[in-house]
């Protein structure tokens, strides 16, 4: 029986414009048919490893492959398999909508009936039908977003990279761009993405890697990495105008956040609850309620980037 | 039947060609209507002061030299306007997504810019075939200079949009290097009317070749042999073409 290479290897990939390193050697796997989340903050590199995956961008050093093809010495057997959707809108003045994905499928060969049957099928499926015939800058922010990802799409490729697709669109095109996204994954697609919205990270994504200053840090399993966080957070409900003040040294200590109905506490796993809560009667705080939860993706992900909210 | 392979490559050609042909007043009319207001200037003015070879109207002798000036700014403009466009709007990014490689690249490029300095070309050839008592003495060499030139240009033009960042860089390539080589090349006046010096620097200037092999094909008369003019042009477009496929393979400029 043989073993299935992975969607996408990233071996040791480097890439320095000219003293400034962007990726110091970045090593991991993603499984084939993963939903997979990238995630860093801003300059962590995650753009620029995508675009050497996709071919945007050349490494300095190290290797990547797509399904076991190197996209350096075998790009067009890589190419085919990727599909993009890039971070910044793109515009084309000269060709209508239905044009470029003409152009795109002809780019990867593909023409004829049953290709033409595929493009209505994006058309419709991304509610660009109405506009098959406009010109890009016709076209709102949205709208713009969508034929990219109808690019993207139109060579049917195994892994679909998703770069920040979400970033300034609106809350029903979000809506649909996520249904689209998870009917693609359940067909077997492998689909990465990268976004700022951590919580659609924690929903969407079986697998998270989280990069900082052109390293990884962590890769593990969404659920995993949950889990193995040392925190819990506590919700603590006072009065109205209760402040912070009054609460004893061990609880300001572990203060996460506070507002005018209470405030949050960060709590190690290993500590007692009952040792926590002598600490609240203690403060002398009038409690409504508490609730308990363990750390969303966001609060491991600030831990592990040392970023603020 | 083209192969399946070269598909790719393809597409980029048409969708070039169909890029300048969506802005033909731009991109074919203006360039005509231009090449013919020197005609008319240039030809009037001094058509009856000057011979440059023996028995031919200067505006005989300027036709070719102005069908090829048009030729060769027009199939530079094609690639080099076509690229820092498509870099300013980010739609490179779709054809540099795909599996088309530097070589079908460099030729979609190229050959889309052949097809516009022809189409240019042929408009002030036509106009000028009209009003003027032009004939073709070896349409062979014609034809071949013709394309010849073009697919330089449109590979000089390829270089220029790989290195511009943008489209300031692009003007001062075509001001300060196209636009005086090719107005320097003998467009307007033979090369033996010129002093010692200015004649023998001529010989330095690619452009001079292509122009004076070109009207070789009218007139059977030129400055140089149109043999070394074809081995000049034919080694200026090698020498250019291993310098887009060096730029295309390394991602210089484009994939970095």
């Amino acid at each position: 029986m043989s073993i299935k290479p992975p969607a996408v290897s990233f071996q040791q990939v480097q890439k320095h414009y000219g003293d400034l390193p962007a990726l110091n050697g970045v090593t991991f796997d993603v499984r084939p048919g993963c939903f997979f989340g990238l995630l860093g903050p801003n300059g962590a590199g995650k753009s620029t490893l995508i675009n050497c995956m996709s071919g945007l961008v050349r490494p300095t050093g190290g290797q990547v492959s797509v399904q076991g093809h190197d996209v350096i010495k075998d790009y067009r057997q890589a190419r085919r398999l990727v599909g993009v959707v890039p971070q910044e809108l793109i515009a084309d003045p000269f060709f209508s909508i239905r044009e470029l994905l003409k152009i795109q499928s002809g780019y990867f060969s593909l023409r004829g009936a049953a290709q033409t049957r595929w493009i209505d099928y994006l058309l419709d499926r991304l509610a660009l039908k109405d506009k098959a015939d406009a010109l890009t800058h016709e076209l709102s922010g949205g709208m713009k977003r969508r034929v990219l990802i109808a690019m993207a799409l139109v060579h049917k490729p195994q892994v679909v990279v998703l770069d920040e697709p979400t970033a300034g669109v609106d809350v029903d095109l979000r809506k649909t761009l996520w249904e689209f996204t998870k009917s693609l994954h359940r067909q077997g697609h492998t689909i990465i993405l990268t976004t700022h919205y951590l919580e659609e990270a924690e929903a969407l994504c079986e697998d998270v890697a989280i990069m900082k200053g052109g390293e990884l840090k962590t890769l593990e399993s969404t659920e995993t990495l949950l889990s193995r966080h040392n925190y819990r957070y506590l919700r603590v409900k006072t009065g109205q105008g209760h402040g912070t003040e009054s609460l004893v040294d061990p609880l300001q200590s572990r203060l996460a956040d506070q507002d005018g109905n209470g405030f949050l506490l960060r709590l190690e796993k290993d500590l007692a609850l009952n040792d926590v809560l002598a600490w609240v009667a203690q403060s002398g705080v009038s409690v409504q309620g508490i609730t308990s939860r363990d750390a969303t993706l966001e609060e491991v992900f600030l831990d592990l980037t040392g970023e603020t909210k | 039947m083209i192969p399946i392979a070269w598909l790719g490559g393809w597409s980029l050609f048409v969708k070039e060609v169909r890029r300048f042909y969506s802005v033909a007043i731009q991109t074919v009319f203006a360039p005509v209507v231009a090449s013919l207001l020197y005609l008319l200037i240039f030809g009037q003015v001094i058509d009856t002061r000057m011979e440059v070879f023996s028995d031919l109207d200067y505006s005989q002798f300027l036709i070719p030299g102005l069908v090829m000036m048009t030729i060769l700014q027009n199939a530079f403009a094609n690639t080099s306007s076509s690229l820092i466009q498509s870099k300013m709007h980010g739609n490179l990014t779709f054809v540099l997504l795909s599996p088309v490689s530097p070589l079908a690249f460099y030729l979609a490029f190229v050959g889309a810019s052949i097809v516009r300095g022809l189409a240019v070309g042929v408009g002030v050839l036509l106009v000028g075939w009209i009003g003027f008592d032009l004939a073709w003495q070896s349409p062979g060499w014609v034809l071949l200079f013709a394309v010849l030139s073009a697919a330089v240009m449109g590979a000089v033009g390829m270089i220029a949009g790989i290195v511009s960042d943008k489209f300031d860089h692009l003007a001062a390539f075509q001001n300060f290097i196209i636009i005086p080589l090719t107005f320097l090349s003998g467009v307007f006046y033979s090369i033996q009317a010129l002093p010692p010096f200015w004649e023998a620097a001529s010989h330095f200037n690619p452009f001079f070749y292509m122009v004076d092999g070109f009207r070789y094909g009218f007139f059977q008369a030129s400055d140089v042999s149109p043999g070394l003019s074809l081995v000049v042009t034919v080694a200026f477009f090698l020498a250019v073409t291993a310098i887009n496929l060096i730029l295309l393979y390394k991602g210089v400029k484009i994939r970095d």
